[in-house]
């Protein structure tokens, strides 16, 4: 759902700052219920994955001169939710923080993904010039997750391998 | 664009809606959005928080209450429509949400669920369909499919499945829907047209049990919006809902009955008239 974010340039940062919100709330959510199972190294890289979201969040604000958030809009880019919003049901009690990176490196490409297409459709050029410089830092980001994955450790074969799981059914 | 032309945020936004408990589900699992999305809904329609109850069962979506910041309700097993009710009757004030997973509502809670749409007092029931009993470690539940093989039920229950929305419909309900729990913006949609909606709303969550029926990660390939709009007529919506194939999103009757207010309250002049009516 590219359209509206594409009529001005108002309604582009709009769309910016709700995908960042958004994605920032959602690594909370996993930053909480990592905290909840122990695994306090993932749930500690899911906040500071939301911590980042959110300060884009708010550079855009003062990039655009607002001190309330505007009403955001519905973002949908290749699923349900906004580009740079991982997927509820992606996260494992057992992941480690490779895993979580690898996720936001998926949400960054999408995002890339995202402000190319935004570019492509819109008519007005100052949306499209900001769409470009928005594509710019995504594959920025992109580059920054793949060097952060580069050094946390991979994860074993048999990370998910739980000697007392919590299912009996299989 | 200066700063007096910035447009206006919404009044309360989802976080005001949240508590400070933090939810002990599974990790995936599809309830964590639907708390998102019921917040994003009351944030939507501005309720004022102290004026909305949530009242539940038992079982892993029924803890829903208190991740809340509005009143809530923890009852007992299959008995959260029948609390709702009583509350709702009393304050009708109160905007009443109920919540709960498909073995509370549907099997302990079964006879509950027929009469509240029957019934149609103006409550919004979210369900949050697993096909399982999650907290209880996997035992079938009203909407597992007849041939799931598990541990707990070897080859199978061959049981028919539980249709909550051609229930619902018969019953009486005056709003049905289907949503899909990994949607969390199009169910805080539909929440909210059922809260506001009057009458007995039903809204039938398909929320994935990540632990014990894994498989269900599938329903965000399997999910699509309704085709069609909304009906009023409940033969038409009765037909669509028996043909569908399970994943039809959207709100899917809309009825026009209206709601169960209950007895008028009888005048008393006091605290004394009240003991008097209990005088043995």
């Amino acid at each position: 759902m590219t359209a509206d974010a594409a009529s001005s340039l108002d309604a582009f940062f709009a769309a910016a700052i709700a995908m960042e919100e958004e994605a920032a709330q959602r690594y909370e959510e996993f930053a909480d219920a990592m905290d909840t199972h122990n695994n306090a190294e993932v749930a500690s890289m899911f906040r500071r994955l939301a911590a980042v979201e959110a300060r884009h969040a708010d550079e855009l604000m003062a990039q655009r001169g607002w001190t309330a958030l505007p009403l955001m809009p519905r973002i949908e880019f290749e699923g349900c939710e906004g580009p740079e919003t991982t997927p509820a049901d992606a996260v494992h009690y057992l992941m480690t923080p490779w895993h979580a990176l690898s996720l936001a490196l998926a949400n960054e490409e999408r995002a890339v993904r995202f402000f190319e297409q935004l570019a492509r459709s819109t008519t007005d050029e100052t949306v499209r010039r900001a769409a470009l410089e928005f594509k710019a830092e995504e594959e920025e980001h992109v580059v920054l997750v793949r060097e952060w994955m580069g050094r946390v450790e991979k994860p074993p074969v048999d990370w998910a391998v739980d000697p007392d799981p919590p299912r009996y059914t299989d | 664009m200066d700063l007096a032309e910035a447009p206006a945020r919404a009044p309360r936004t989802a976080a005001a809606y949240k508590s400070s408990y933090k939810p002990i589900w599974c990790p995936g699992c599809g309830d964590f959005s639907v708390l998102s999305a019921i917040t994003k809904a009351l944030a939507k329609l501005d309720l004022t928080p102290e004026n909305v109850a949530v009242v539940s069962g038992i079982g892993c979506s029924s803890r829903i209450p208190a991740y809340t910041s509005c009143y809530g309700f923890h009852g007992v097993h299959g008995r959260a429509l029948a609390a709702a009710t009583g509350l709702k009757v009393a304050r009708p004030d109160l905007t009443v949400l109920v919540t709960g997973g498909d073995g509370d509502g549907y099997s302990i809670g079964g006879n509950h669920f027929l009469h509240a749409c029957r019934r149609n007092v103006d409550l919004t029931y979210v369900v949050m369909d697993n096909h399982v009993y999650g907290m209880t470690k996997g035992q079938p539940s009203p909407t597992t499919e007849p041939d799931w093989d598990s541990k707990l039920s070897p080859g199978g229950t061959g049981v028919r499945a539980f249709h909550p929305l051609v229930i619902a419909l018969a019953s009486g309900a005056n709003f049905v829907a289907r949503a899909f729990s990994g949607d969390p913006n199009g169910t805080a949609e539909v929440i909210a047209q059922a809260i506001v909606h009057p009458g007995f709303s039903f809204v039938e969550v398909l929320s994935p049990c990540v632990t014990f029926r894994p498989e269900q990660r599938d329903w965000k390939d399997a999910v699509h919006p309704a085709p069609v709009e909304a009906t009023d007529d409940p033969a038409r919506a009765a037909r669509r809902i028996m043909t569908d194939d399970g994943f039809n999103l959207g709100v899917l009757y809309k009825g026009n009955r209206a709601p169960y207010k209950g007895y008028p309250a009888p005048a008393r002049a006091g605290v004394a008239d009240l003991e008097k009516e209990f005088e043995l």
